[in-house]
């Protein structure tokens, strides 16, 4: 089976994926008590950098299927929208607020759009 | 080969997990024990049994088939897959984690808090292996299997990914027994 060549958007999304996994463990390993929010923050930038450096990359490929990836990936960041939403509910069900709820919400608005990456391109690579 | 036809997200199935959905939203809001007690312990039997018997039983079983047979299986498995372990997944950690806030588990003060953030960190292993890996692969077959002429290579390539990560989340399944019996009876 030949395939073309492609940035390692898995790969990358793979590592950014854990690093915001990590960001979101350690939060609720330390919530609702007082979280020293510092290692969080990191964990969630480099995710952050990792999903935009994995999106800058797929644009520069030439001949990418476009049209596929943005069919499976609108409907895959509706599920994952819904599945982040409700993760956030319940923190803020239990009165979480100020820099955690922040971090929280950002990290959960790199998972709900690192996965849909993820499961769009493995499908349009094919296309 | 005929090919079966299929629909990658099964409609039908959409309006119950909108209603269990709907009933977690209630649970956390009540904040009951009796309901956020039985999500956990439903989500969290299916999501276990869901990956052990795929892993395990299933897959080895599914390598063996036939191709026509294994065609036929799994556009009838996969499917259903697509909507049951996101909904068993989300219901598992939000009940739970509303559980464990009822009961204080989550507070660092708890005797095994060490427990709870081990299970924090081996059900963060099984997400990132299961959302990385395994649900684009579940997507991709089923996509594959749409098309006019699918690619028999990449269907096998897809397959052997789903199942070797189905069953490296029912070994870390095995994990999380151990945790959550352990908090069962030591809590």
């Amino acid at each position: 089976m030949s395939e073309r060549r492609l940035p390692p958007v898995t790969q990358l999304g793979m590592l950014s994926l854990a690093l915001i996994v990590a960001a979101v463990i350690y939060l609720s390993a330390h919530l609702p008590e007082h979280v020293p929010l510092g290692p969080a923050i990191a964990l969630l930038a480099l995710s952050a950098l990792l999903l935009a450096g994995n999106v800058i990359a797929l644009a520069r490929t030439e001949g990418f299927a476009w049209n596929r990836f943005i069919e499976v990936g609108r409907w895959a960041l509706l599920a994952y929208v819904i599945i982040a939403g409700l993760i956030e509910y319940v923190f803020l069900r239990n009165n979480t607020s100020g820099g955690p709820l922040i971090v929280l919400t950002a990290s959960l608005v790199v998972f709900a759009l690192t996965v849909p990456v993820l499961i769009a391109f493995t499908v349009a690579r094919y296309d | 080969m005929t090919k079966p036809d299929f629909q990658i997200v099964p409609r039908a199935g959409l309006p119950i997990v909108a209603f269990v959905v709907l009933v977690l939203v209630v649970a956390i809001a009540v904040n009951d024990l009796w309901p956020l007690m039985f999500l956990h312990v439903v989500g969290g039997a299916t999501w276990t049994i869901v990956d052990l018997f795929l892993g395990f039983v299933l897959g080895p079983i599914i390598g063996k088939m036939s191709i026509p047979a294994r065609v036929e299986f799994t556009t009838r498995l996969m499917p259903k897959m697509v909507l049951i372990m996101p909904t068993a997944v989300t219901v598992t950690l939000a009940a739970g984690w509303q559980l464990a806030t009822h009961l204080g588990y989550n507070l660092t003060t708890f005797h095994m808090h060490g427990w709870i953030v081990a299970s924090y960190i081996v059900v963060g292993v099984m997400a990132v292996i299961a959302l990385g890996l395994l649900e684009p692969a579940n997507i991709a077959v089923l996509t594959e299997m749409k098309k006019p002429q699918p690619n028999p290579e990449v269907i096998e390539k897809l397959m052997k990914r789903f199942i070797y990560t189905a069953g490296a989340t029912g070994l870390l399944q095995v994990a999380t027994l151990v945790i959550m019996t352990q908090l069962g009876a030591f809590a």
